[in-house]
């Protein structure tokens, strides 16, 4: 490096501001490299070490990291995506074909999103059926293997509840064949087992609950809309932290 | 009520740079290894992640290049499309509405399946394996749970490339756009064949309930009678656990094979449901 460029270097990194934002120096020793793990928000999730075995790509093939980086990579893209959409039945279907041919970047949003959104579904299963075959389940992380079946499903309603909000044909008729199974719940849906003999009507059952009404119309998409948004994201962000939490607790299960 | 603190052996002082340290006992994941076997996360984790969510972002951007997400016509309750498919990821229990009433392709068996896969590391009280990929010491779990993956796959494979117009069974080859003519096969209920083998109506039921329940009744006495150490290491109420997931599981198979091979619509028919 040029002499200049090393005296600027210094002469930043030695500004009370630098100093304020970063307690060390760039990590190529051993004192900074545990400093950047105790002192970074982004990066305390990590141990200062990890055992070698924790890093062979063949154990765990990054799923669990990958999937947590699609739910980010939804996130990112999920908000550039809400500048421009409105959950009305009357809009939502153009503000969508606005983001298809309108809008720079609109439509690589909406495809990311929507491969992000597949991708995610398909790693979490990848990343259970891993756990499940290293037997990484099994004490002390039994637990932590609960949250993971609560962070499946909560992966599954996100999806469910997107699959809505562009208000085509596709959309309207997923919703409503899903809907047409929480119409069939025993005890809690109208036509389902028991149903009727607990006095559900297709006005106060569980479907009716989900949707807003008896068919899928302006009430569930504002529903699916803030649940897809704000509500199943801000649990799935408990429930992350809480496995994240759990893995540096319980120890990575790797070979030994 | 506070905790009065008579006299502290170490006051606060603020001109002490120190902290203390206090040794607990506990167990720690760590201990008794050589500190050889561990290396930094930075950089040897944190390389591997960046890299990670590279590779996967420029696969996700190669991904949108080869097919866009879909947008079908504006959403319109007057139309209802032919057929009529949930996302991929559902389709598994749209295929399982073939053989079964919606209560149970939409939300008992689902619910099993969640509620199952919970109680999985408490029903599993096999030590080994953990951190390998260990197949000779966990045969009986890697096999079921191998079935119920597969089952799962298999079910969304159908209903995503193998239904078309009325959901009925498409091969790729075949022209998708003609609707086929409905199978002649007509659909019976199990108590139904008995009665036409002579058995009065009444006599018929009480078999069709005996079945279902026969059907737990005997696999929950089959392992208890021929495999005792399965038994025993399970103890009793795991062990009743296990095996009703295990025959609620083999349950469904058995009734898509009844159906496709014997044709029988329903197994057992009470007033509230049907099987």
């Amino acid at each position: 490096m040029a002499d200049w460029m090393e005296n600027l270097k210094n002469k930043i990194v030695e500004t009370q501001v630098w100093k304020s934002i970063f307690r060390h120096g760039y990590p190529d020793t051993d004192t900074n490299r545990a400093l950047v793990m105790f002192s970074n928000v982004l990066l305390h999730l990590h141990p200062v070490k990890v055992r070698k075995s924790a890093l062979r790509i063949r154990y765990t093939w990054c799923l669990g990291g990958l999937t947590f980086f699609m739910f980010i990579l939804l996130t990112i893209t999920g908000v550039f995506l809400m500048f421009y959409y409105v959950p009305d039945t009357r809009s939502a279907y153009q503000n969508i074909k606005d983001l298809q041919y309108a809008i720079y970047f609109g439509n690589l949003m909406r495809d990311l999103h929507r491969w992000g959104a597949h991708a995610m579904v398909f790693l979490v299963w990848l990343h259970m059926t891993r756990v499940f075959l290293t037997s990484s389940y099994k004490p002390p992380r039994e637990f932590n293997w609960v949250v993971g079946v609560l962070l499946l499903v909560l992966t599954l309603l996100l999806s469910w509840t997107g699959y809505l909000l562009p208000w085509d044909q596709l959309a309207l008729w997923a919703v409503t064949v899903g809907s047409k199974m929480a119409e069939a719940s025993p005890l809690i849906g109208y036509s389902g087992p028991f149903g009727r003999e607990m006095g559900m009507r297709v006005d106060n059952d569980i479907r009716f609950m989900l949707l807003g009404g008896t068919v899928v119309g302006q009430s569930t998409l504002l529903r699916f809309y803030v649940l897809h948004c704000v509500g199943l994201p801000l649990l799935a962000t408990v429930f992350l932290a809480v496995h994240f939490w759990r893995i540096r607790k319980d120890g990575f299960s790797g070979p030994l | 009520m506070a905790i009065e603190i008579k006299h502290e052996i170490f006051p606060k002082d603020p001109k002490k740079s120190y902290g203390l340290v206090e040794l607990v006992k506990g167990t720690s994941p760590i201990t008794e290894k050589e500190p050889e076997t561990t290396v930094f996360s930075w950089p040897n984790l944190l390389f591997i992640e960046l890299i990670a969510i590279l590779l996967s972002t420029a696969i996700l951007i190669v991904l949108t290049m080869i097919s866009g997400a879909p947008l079908e016509e504006m959403a319109s309750p007057d139309t209802t499309p032919n057929p009529m498919k949930a996302p991929w990821y559902f389709l598994g229990l749209q295929e399982l509405l073939v053989f079964f009433d919606p209560w149970l392709a939409g939300v008992v068996l689902p619910s099993f399946i969640i509620v199952g896969m919970i109680l999985l590391p408490y029903i599993d009280v096999n030590p080994k394996g953990v951190g390998q990929y260990n197949y000779s010491d966990r045969k009986f779990a890697i096999w079921t749970f191998s079935f119920g993956l597969a089952l799962w796959y298999i079910m969304i494979v159908v209903g995503v490339y193998f239904r078309g117009l009325d959901w009925q069974w498409y091969w790729p080859w075949d022209n998708w756009e003609l609707h086929k003519p409905p199978s002649g096969v007509s659909l019976i209920d199990y108590s139904v064949i008995l009665t036409s083998w002579g058995i009065s109506k009444s006599a018929a039921q009480l078999i069709a309930y005996a079945t279902v329940l026969g059907y737990f009744v005997v696999g929950m006495t089959i392992p208890f009678i021929f495999f005792r150490n399965f038994f025993k290491s399970l103890g009793f109420a795991r062990y009743n656990i296990t095996m009703m997931l295990f025959l609620l599981m083999m349950g469904v198979p058995i009734k898509i094979i009844l159906r496709l091979v014997f044709n029988i619509k329903y197994l057992l028919v009470t007033p509230f449901f049907k099987i």
